[in-house]
């Protein structure tokens, strides 16, 4: 493709890499593995030490491990702390994988829907059976505001169970468009760069203008790719907390 | 196109201009999904089963290290406080046991001084009293000397001017009467 320098979708496109035995490995898998890989790495290599005063890579487990407790502790309770493996393991996927995405010529995992999705139906469904076991039919109490006067009662618990089914969309759509539209953009000022660099006489005076956009922006992709999983993993520790306590 | 190329150039299409936009590629959902729940899978197996449980045991082995010497230290301190108490106390009472001694040495020592004292100046008493009197005997014996000595001075003399010696007992009761003046 010629275009292939300044393609911004290019990026997206899920193609084989290898094949182990009748496996087709993609890149996305790949990244997949890769991702778990590091997770791996920090989380039980770094901290197979088990030192009383931490080091570096012990210090990054502790961190991380202290950062989610709090989150979960401070939104779901320390009820909430029996889901506590469940938002780890969503925090700390979410964010490898937006930070490996930042590296150029890898792959992201989460700019693709499906696996945003997919991950948000886990929240969800994690949240729908837990509140169900838990508080049976009561679980339903979640839609049924307290202190509202009957008349208005039908038209709250309708925008309740709307603001519930949206959850999933939402919790998915909005990692996945994050980092979509991050990457298109650092990829359309990238582009920029290498088409001034072909302007000739102009390309010294103008192509590091993107080019500066360019780092710029990186930074703040940055930032979205850590505030993007701290998101995910709070709105998922708010939703197990209404699972736990549907009444409020 | 012929309808017997539909399907190459469908092909051939989505790899270019009709392509759909990747993420929205339904096509590749079944093999991510599978993908996704192995890996997902494996890395929540880990992380529930090795990872979260050994970091916690960490973090607790360090808060019991930590509680473990505080507490140390806060009976180190005590113990130090009770140390330094006691040494004080022992202070003190050194400090009143010497005043004590002190003061009845000083006690003793003054009574016993002023026993001596008493005992001198007993004695210094006595010793002058029988000194007085020796004076008094000599003064008397020194006075018995001169008036004898006076009584012959005036025998003489009388005797030189008229020429003969004068009854003893007259220059005697002259003498006496003199002395008495």
């Amino acid at each position: 493709m010629a275009a292939n320098g300044i393609d911004p979708i290019h990026q997206f496109i899920i193609a084989p890499a290898f094949h182990v035995g009748p496996i087709e490995v993609t890149n996305s898998s790949l990244f997949m593995v890769v991702v778990l890989a590091i997770i791996s790495f920090i989380m039980i290599v770094g901290t197979s030490q088990r030192a009383l005063v931490p080091g570096r890579l012990q210090s990054l487990g502790e961190v991380a491990y202290e950062f989610v407790a709090s989150t979960v502790r401070g939104s779901a309770g320390q009820e909430g702390m029996k889901f506590f493996p469940l938002v780890f393991s969503l925090f700390m996927f979410v964010l490898i994988s937006n930070l490996v995405g930042l590296i150029p010529y890898t792959f992201t995992v989460t700019s693709h829907i499906i696996v945003t999705f997919a991950l948000a139906a886990l929240v969800i469904s994690t949240v729908l059976i837990y509140g169900f076991v838990r508080h049976g039919f009561h679980f339903l109490n979640l839609f049924v505001p307290s202190g509202v006067s009957p008349f208005l009662l039908p038209l709250l618990v309708m925008i309740e169970v709307i603001s519930f089914v949206s959850r999933p969309i939402s919790l998915s759509v909005r990692l996945f468009a994050n980092m979509l539209a991050g990457h298109i953009t650092l990829k359309v000022f990238g582009g920029f760069v290498a088409m001034l660099l072909g302007t000739g006489t102009w390309a010294i005076i103008l192509a590091p203008l993107p080019f500066a956009m360019t780092v710029a922006l990186t930074a703040l992709e940055l930032l979205v790719a850590g505030l993007q999983a701290y998101v995910f993993a709070i709105l998922t520790c708010v939703y197990l907390n209404d699972a736990i306590h549907p009444g409020h | 196109m012929t309808q017997s190329a539909t399907t190459s150039t469908e092909v051939g299409h989505d790899q270019h201009a009709k392509a759909p936009f990747p993420p929205f590629d339904s096509s590749t959902f079944g093999p991510q999904l599978i993908w996704l729940v192995i890996v997902f899978g494996v890395l929540y197996l880990l992380m529930s089963r090795i990872a979260l449980p050994r970091v916690a045991g960490i973090l607790e082995a360090r808060r019991l290290a930590r509680e473990t010497d505080l507490a140390e230290a806060e009976r180190l301190k005590n113990e130090t406080g009770i140390a330094i108490a006691s040494f004080e106390k022992a202070l003190a009472d050194a400090h009143a046991h010497a005043e004590e001694i002190g003061a009845q040495t000083r006690d003793r020592l003054n009574a016993q001084i002023m026993e001596k004292r008493k005992a001198f100046d007993e004695e210094i008493a006595a010793n002058l009293t029988s000194e007085e009197h020796t004076i008094a005997d000599s003064k008397a014996r020194a006075m018995e000397n001169v008036r004898e000595m006076a009584i012959e001075a005036a025998h003489d003399i009388v005797a030189r001017f008229t020429g003969k010696a004068p009854p003893k007992a007259a220059i005697v009761a002259a003498v006496e009467k003199i002395n008495h003046y």
